[in-house]
């Protein structure tokens, strides 16, 4: 079995997998952080999203092996001042439900406030239309980028 | 009345600690940390005042939660209940899951919306109660009067003295009085917790990872099981060929395992293996044989079909209101027309599984995401031959229940894949099992009658239902001569004055496990229901939401709705060409609400600009969690009328995951406008469920207004409206 050298949330593994195992599994069951979530395992819901090199993916496509060497980021590992903002806000709009789509949620909106300080409603569209949430929490993850966008 | 000594207490908490279970103090907002636990290493010994409270020698009070957290704010809601009254911040309490244990009581679970609506009365005795005692033991302390004494933020207070001792210092002398059978409870005017907006303890927990979901729980020496069910449903298993998958390293063992879902027993095969990933590999190699029982000529077009050609058969009617069949025969005016609802998967995000551990043939501790705990603790006992007592029951933060929770037929896999194999086993079901297995909403058909007065107002209601029923797959004991109340749900429950009513069901055989969905069938029947008494007002020539409060009993919470509803959407301003407004609404078990959807005219089809909503709950815990609710139920009723539905051919289901059975989309979510109706009082309404039936009724008599089409079958394409 390969080994791979990870770097997740600034902390060095190094784990012996099948290199196609994807990146999910090994952040939950090897490095053993269970915020990332499995929902659909064909990138349809979002629930896995990490940071790929300060990119979000959906880390239950992404073989082990095109993760190796770069920096992850997972929702445990999710700092500084847009990261905070998304949270707070979260908080303040009472965003979650039953919050297992939220890890998702919360790494996408960070995406997008990093690359765009005053989303508009089309851009949270694009941005947010990968993750699903069937607790319906969809009004209230909008109201939350805008007003993490202004805590910003 | 029962002292637990420090170390059972203490022991206590050190497991959950351990296994992360639902054990939260505080709400504790800062982003990065976790909710503050550390006045709990301060306690020495904690007193019991009842089952659901207990308060430590330092003040520390722990509230026994019964309802399962599925998304619906029992950790905020349940303790604010016991908190009002107790006369604490909600903020210092502990709040401990029970897991389905006899002192807790019948009540556990999380369904019918009942969780808030079932416990305010009895758990506010339960906050009092515990009050009075610790008024009652300061006063013997200080050899005053009790009314002298009251409690205020933890402590009583000797008003005369302005002396005070915390709840912490008089736990224990408290604990030892009787507990009142009858307590005072507060003057609602007096409140300072309910019904007012407050955040929910869990949300910390859930935007940092924190929180543990039934999927992230970890016992020592687990492994992984992924498990192959047949894919035409009523297949029995023939034979199992595991020689490649076993070739494939870190597979341990390849097991039959039965699936036990309402009455359906059927035989499956799982991989266990050292991670989830291998599991799911070598289920891929298994070879497996499968006798489908002729049930592979199974397909949706010719059951359809079938509930259509059932429609001439006369059914069971339950109640019958005056004679509808000599109305209608008199009336000046006849409508009929047929309505079609699909059957949908629940699909909540986090995938059925579950952790099964064995200490030994007699003790079982199960960590699992559930709507049920008390269903689970008794049936698994009785199941698998052990005292209740004797399982270990975790309950989870449950990653979306929405009905689904309810049939713990993955937990039972779990348990029984642990026995065979001597180690703690966790399955985790794919999202194409999910989406494949079922259970299932049924689909609902029904035939509408009514006759029209010389006014315009029905004189004869008429709703047949024909449809699979969730009753007879719940158990083989079912009664197909009685009338079937819960395929029938609420059709009498309107409160409408329509003097002669008649609904009848006509049972519909199905060898598919059908469910209790969200808001279970009133979610199909509210459809034909209130889009067909459209139907009549348009015949009437009048306006929908005039004719409905026409009709409307002028006491009932339904006319308090519709008033609300016209005044909030202001339903008698003009919209703009191209826009127009629907309304409907449903009353039922667990409560009951009513919508305006604004749609405009787009392409083909429609988009929805708004929905209006007006809850009635008679009494408020949480308006932002009610709201919260009736957003949720907007969108997933949005996915139910619009989205793709389940269907089957070659008996097998042709749905598997999110990119073939869709649920709606941030792009795809209206705004949501709610407004809480609350009379204070002795009623209280579910918040969790309600929000659902008047979606696609109102959303569909949008759609006639806006262009003239008239929707008869769910689901329908909202771009292309034909």
């Amino acid at each position: 079995m390969p080994s791979f050298k990870l770097n997740v949330n600034n902390k060095d593994y190094s784990v012996d997998v099948d290199e196609q195992m994807p990146l999910l599994w090994v952040i939950r069951d090897f490095v053993g952080l269970k915020g990332t979530k499995f929902g659909c395992g064909i990138s349809q819901c979002g629930a896995c999203t990490v940071h790929l090199d300060g990119t979000p993916i959906r880390s239950c496509m992404t073989p082990v092996s095109q993760a190796a060497g770069k920096k992850i980021t997972t929702i445990e590992g999710a700092e500084g001042n847009i990261s905070e903002a998304v949270q707070k806000a979260w908080i303040e709009l009472q965003v979650p439900q039953c919050g297992y789509c939220q890890s998702g949620q919360v790494m996408s909106a960070v995406a997008l406030l990093k690359n765009n300080k005053k989303p508009t409603d089309a851009d949270i569209d694009a941005a947010m239309q990968g993750n699903l949430c069937r607790c319906g929490t969809y009004m209230r993850i909008r109201q939350a980028i805008h007003r993490a966008a202004e805590m910003i | 009345m029962q002292r637990n000594t420090s170390l059972s207490r203490r022991s206590f908490i050190a497991i959950t600690g351990i296994t992360g279970t639902g054990f939260i103090i505080g709400l504790n907002n800062a982003c990065k940390e976790a909710p503050k636990v550390a006045n709990l290493s301060e306690v020495k010994q904690w007193f019991e005042f009842t089952p659901y409270v207990n308060i430590a020698d330092n003040g520390i009070v722990t509230v026994f939660n019964t309802k399962p957290e599925i998304g619906q704010g029992v950790y905020q809601s349940i303790p604010a209940i016991v908190c009002e009254e107790l006369e604490i911040p909600v903020e210092s309490v502990v709040i401990k899951q029970t897991g389905g244990e006899k002192k807790y009581g019948p009540m556990q679970f999380a369904g019918g919306s009942y969780s808030v609506r079932g416990s305010y009365n009895d758990l506010r005795k339960v906050g009092a109660a515990a009050r009075e005692m610790l008024i009652k033991a300061a006063s013997q302390e200080w050899k005053v009067p009790e009314s002298e004494c009251y409690a205020e933020n933890g402590e009583v207070i000797h008003k005369p003295s302005g002396k005070k001792l915390g709840y912490g210092a008089l736990a224990s002398a408290a604990s030892k009085l009787p507990v009142p059978e009858k307590p005072k409870l507060k003057d609602p005017k007096d409140f300072k917790i309910l019904g007012k907006a407050a955040p929910r303890p869990d949300i910390p927990l859930k935007i940092t990872g924190k929180a543990v979901f039934g999927i992230d729980a970890e016992t020592e020496g687990m492994v992984y099981a992924s498990v192959e069910h047949s894919p035409v449903f009523g297949a029995k298993l023939v034979s199992v060929d595991d020689t490649e998958a076993k070739k494939i390293k870190g597979v341990l063992a390849v097991e039959r395992v039965t699936r036990i879902i309402q009455k359906y027993r059927s035989e499956a095969v799982a991989v266990i293996a050292d991670s989830y990933w291998t599991a799911l590999q070598a289920r891929k190699v298994l070879n497996i044989k499968w006798d489908n029982q002729g049930y592979d000529s199974f397909n949706s077009a010719d059951y359809e079909q079938k509930l259509r050609d059932l429609a001439s058969k006369p059914g069971v009617a339950d109640k019958p209101i005056g004679d509808f069949d000599k109305a209608f025969a008199g009336a000046a005016t006849k409508l009929e027309a047929f309505y079609e609802t699909p059957m949908v998967s629940h699909s909540p995000i986090e995938p059925m599984n579950a952790l099964a551990k064995w200490h030994d043939d007699k003790h079982l501790e199960i960590w699992a995401s559930t709507q049920v705990p008390g269903d689970i603790r008794q049936s698994f006992a009785k199941e698998y031959g052990f005292p209740e007592e004797n399982l270990t029951l975790n309950v989870m933060f449950n990653g979306g229940g929405f009905g689904r929770r309810l049939y713990p037929d993955h937990v039972h896999e779990a348990v029984q894949l642990a026995k065979k194999v001597g180690k703690p086993v966790k399955v985790i079901w794919t999202r194409e099992d999910d989406t494949r297995l079922g259970p299932f909403r049924p689909m609902t058909f029904s035939a509408m009658k009514a006759g029209l007065g010389a006014d315009g107002k029905p004189l004869a209601y008429q709703h047949k239902v024909i449809s699979p029923s969730i009753g007879d797959a719940d158990s083989d004991k079912f009664d197909k001569t009685k009338p079937d109340g819960t395929m029938l749900e609420a059709l009498n429950d309107q409160k409408y004055e329509i003097p002669n009513m008649k609904h009848p069901y006509v049972y519909a055989d199905l060898h598919i496990p059908v469910a209790a969905w969200r808001a279970v069938t009133s979610t199909t029947l509210s459809f034909p229901h209130e889009c067909f008494l459209d139907e009549c007002a348009v015949k009437a020539g009048k306006d929908p939401m005039a004719y409905r409060l026409e009709l409307a009993k002028k006491d009932s919470d339904l006319f308090r709705i519709l008033t609300k509803l016209k005044e909030v959407s202001k339903w008698d301003q003009p919209l703009p060409a191209g826009s127009a407004r629907g309304v409907g609404q449903y009353e039922f078990f667990a409560g009951h609400a009513g919508m305006v959807v604004e749609v405009t005219k787009q392409g083909n089809g429609v988009k929805i600009d708004k929905v209006y909503a007006v809850i009635d709950m008679g009494t408020v815990v949480n308006p932002d969690t009610i709201k919260a609710q009736v957003e949720g139920a907007v969108a997933m009723g949005i996915t139910a009328a619009v989205k793709g539905g389940i269907t089957f051919q070659n008996g097998q289901t042709r749905q598997s995951n999110y990119n073939d059975n869709p649920i709606i989309r941030i792009h795809e979510m209206p705004i949501v406008e709610t407004h809480i109706l609350a009379e204070g009082g002795e009623v209280i309404k579910g918040a969790g469920e309600p929000g659902l039936p008047p979606l696609a009724p109102a959303l569909c008599n949008a759609i006639y207004a806006a262009t003239g089409k008239r929707i008869r079958k769910l689901p329908f394409n909202i771009d292309n409206i034909v």
